[in-house]
């Protein structure tokens, strides 16, 4: 019954999870920032992709590559408008905020694009197939799955052999001694927030193409992308990725098992590897 | 002439402790200053303003007659001032090669991050402090070769965490990342502090070459010895003031010992 194909299947949707989750990661590593809107900015990606497609009348990559430059810049404003001030050593201003910002992105959506369920056309991507010997896997979760891998090889490329992955690490082990080196910690983590929008508009690509979206499917996909935070390890992206893969492998063989179960066998997975390695597979300086 | 760093009547504060009542220590250019003082004088407080750390009103610190009190961390820097924190602070992310480099992250003129800033600044009537960088460019003696010239084991152990090096060579390498913006103005807060005598002795080795390279210094040292042997000047501080101020030659043991401990009698 839980066959090779089911696995295959599963670690192809472990790419989109991993999509999901690698930009949270990469803004939780570097100011220890949980953004709880992080979903509501996929959604919001999603419709922004959609709009693209529909005004500019290209097909959904090229409009991925429209909106990214605008999710860029609205990272950045986001994080330094609003975000920078909720820093401190205190957790909670920033959980708050995020939080409020989560209902006042659904509810912006709402009200402009109404509560219907949307989806950006692929054409004939959505439904092609490729034969791999043993099991046949679609082109599009195929895709997926390449692009969560390169977007996490391009991240950590970013972290270890750039200098603004130098001035990431830095900020995040001492904003204090970043400071006396020049570097500015508000602009530091608005960089990041940027570059993790990027990525939001890469999973939102995703998220729209590859299933129905509507306005509040954002809290949905905050969870899987923390479940796949914390199973690899706060800080690894390699560990938010094996993270993704887990919780897509559980979701397809509970599902093959009973289609009702799911979404409970992502979270029961979750809750078992927390209960084996309570800090995640790769902790902290892991996953390199 | 003006000094090229000056305090004026600073205070400091951290919450409502007052540690700093009213400094006044200036620095020429050239100059090699030590600052000492019993634990809890202010040494660090003082060190910490000067480099922004902790903010100040404008005109307590000039540099080069410029009032920069106000300034954050990342704009005195810019302006050719560098720390060599207390406790050294090295990045435990990044390799002993990353964290000199990033000594150097900052290579003069304004970015496009200064220019996106400044733009920021004058949209919201915020503060612009990359306006007030300077024109110091951060080019000069100091590079990864001539850090690794000075101090040989670094470039041994340049793939090691920093972390993973012993207490001397991780100082090393804090004094190394200090130099890599070719400052004007060196900092160094205790760098002997738990250190062997022979380990100190290697790294005091290394202020001449620096002083060579043209940067005045100022350090703050519990070692009375080693500050009278290698500075120009010293101030004494005692309970966030300047109890004494003169050349190692003309103060007295007995005028140190007062200063340092406060008037016995
Ligand atoms: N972060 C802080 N918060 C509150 N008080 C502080 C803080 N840092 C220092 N102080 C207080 O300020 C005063 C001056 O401390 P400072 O660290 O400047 O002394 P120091 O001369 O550098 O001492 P040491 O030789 O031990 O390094 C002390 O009374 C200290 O307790
Ligand atoms: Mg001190």
């Amino acid at each position: 019954m839980i066959g090779l194909d089911t696995l295959v299947q599963g670690v192809l949707l472990g790419g989109l999870y991993a999509l999901f989750a690698a930009g949270l990661s990469l803004v939780f590593g570097i100011m220890r920032l949980v953004n709880l809107a992080h979903g509501d900015l996929i959604v919001f990606g999603a419709y922004l992709i959609l709009v693209v497609v529909s005004v500019l009348g290209v097909n959904p990559f090229l409009a991925a590559l429209v909106a990214a430059p605008v999710m860029f810049a609205l990272g950045w404003l986001l994080q330094k408008v609003v975000l920078n001030r909720t820093l401190g050593d205190d957790i909670l201003p920033p959980l708050l905020v995020t939080f409020g910002l989560s209902v006042v992105i659904q509810n912006a959506l709402l009200e402009s694009f109404s509560a219907d369920s949307q989806r950006i056309s692929m054409g004939a991507l959505e439904t092609a197939s490729v034969d791999l010997g043993p099991v046949t896997v679609g082109v599009l979760p195929l895709i997926t799955f390449a692009s969560a891998v390169l977007v996490i090889v391009g991240l950590n490329q970013l972290f270890y052999r750039t200098a603004i992955g130098r001035a990431f690490r830095a900020t995040s082990d001492d904003q204090v001694t970043a400071s006396l080196m020049g570097i500015r910690p508000d602009r530091v983590f608005a960089t990041a927030t940027a570059v993790a929008m990027l990525v939001v508009t890469i999973a939102a690509l995703y998220l729209g193409t590859r299933a129905n979206f509507d306005p509040s499917a954002g809290p949905a996909r905050l969870i899987y992308a923390f479940e796949a935070v914390i199973i690899g390890g706060l800080g690894s992206l390699w560990g938010t990725l094996a993270g993704g893969i887990i919780i897509g492998v559980a979701q397809t063989v509970g599902a093959a098992i009973n289609p009702e179960w799911q979404i409970l066998a992502g979270h029961i997975a979750f809750l078992l590897v927390l209960l084996v390695k309570p800090r995640g597979l790769f902790p902290q300086g892991g996953g390199r | 002439m003006t000094a090229l760093l000056e305090t004026r009547g600073l205070t400091a504060f951290y919450g409502d402790f007052q540690a700093l009542f009213g400094v006044d220590i200036t620095l020429a250019r050239g100059e090699t200053v030590a600052i000492i003082g019993a634990n809890g004088a202010g040494k660090t407080t003082l060190m910490r303003a000067i480099t922004g750390v902790l903010r100040s009103a404008r005109d307590q610190i000039l540099h080069a007659g410029t009032g920069i009190g106000h300034l954050p961390a990342d704009t005195i820097m810019k302006r050719g001032i560098a720390m060599v924190p207390e406790g050294r602070r090295l990045f435990p992310s990044l390799t002993v090669e990353e964290n000199l480099l990033i000594g150097a992250q900052h290579k003069g003129g304004r970015d496009l991050g200064d220019r996106i800033d400044s733009l920021f600044a004058r949209l919201t009537g915020g503060p612009d402090p990359a306006a007030m960088a300077g024109d110091h460019d951060g080019s000069g003696h100091w590079s990864l070769e001539t850090v690794y010239d000075l101090f040989p084991i670094l470039r041994e152990r340049r793939r090691s965490p920093g972390t993973a090096l012993s207490g001397g060579q991780q100082q090393m390498v804090a004094i190394g990342r200090a130099l890599m913006s070719n400052p004007d103005i060196l900092l160094c807060d205790e760098i002997s502090l738990g250190l062997a005598p022979v380990v100190i002795r290697d790294i005091y080795a290394a202020l001449p070459r620096i002083r060579e390279t043209g940067a005045s210094v100022i350090i703050v040292e519990q070692d009375i010895g080693q500050a009278l042997a290698v500075a120009d000047r010293v101030y004494c501080m005692m309970e966030g003031r300047v109890t004494l101020e003169g050349r190692p030659d003309t103060i007295s043991r007995d005028d140190i010992h007062a200063a340092y401990f406060g008037a016995a009698a």
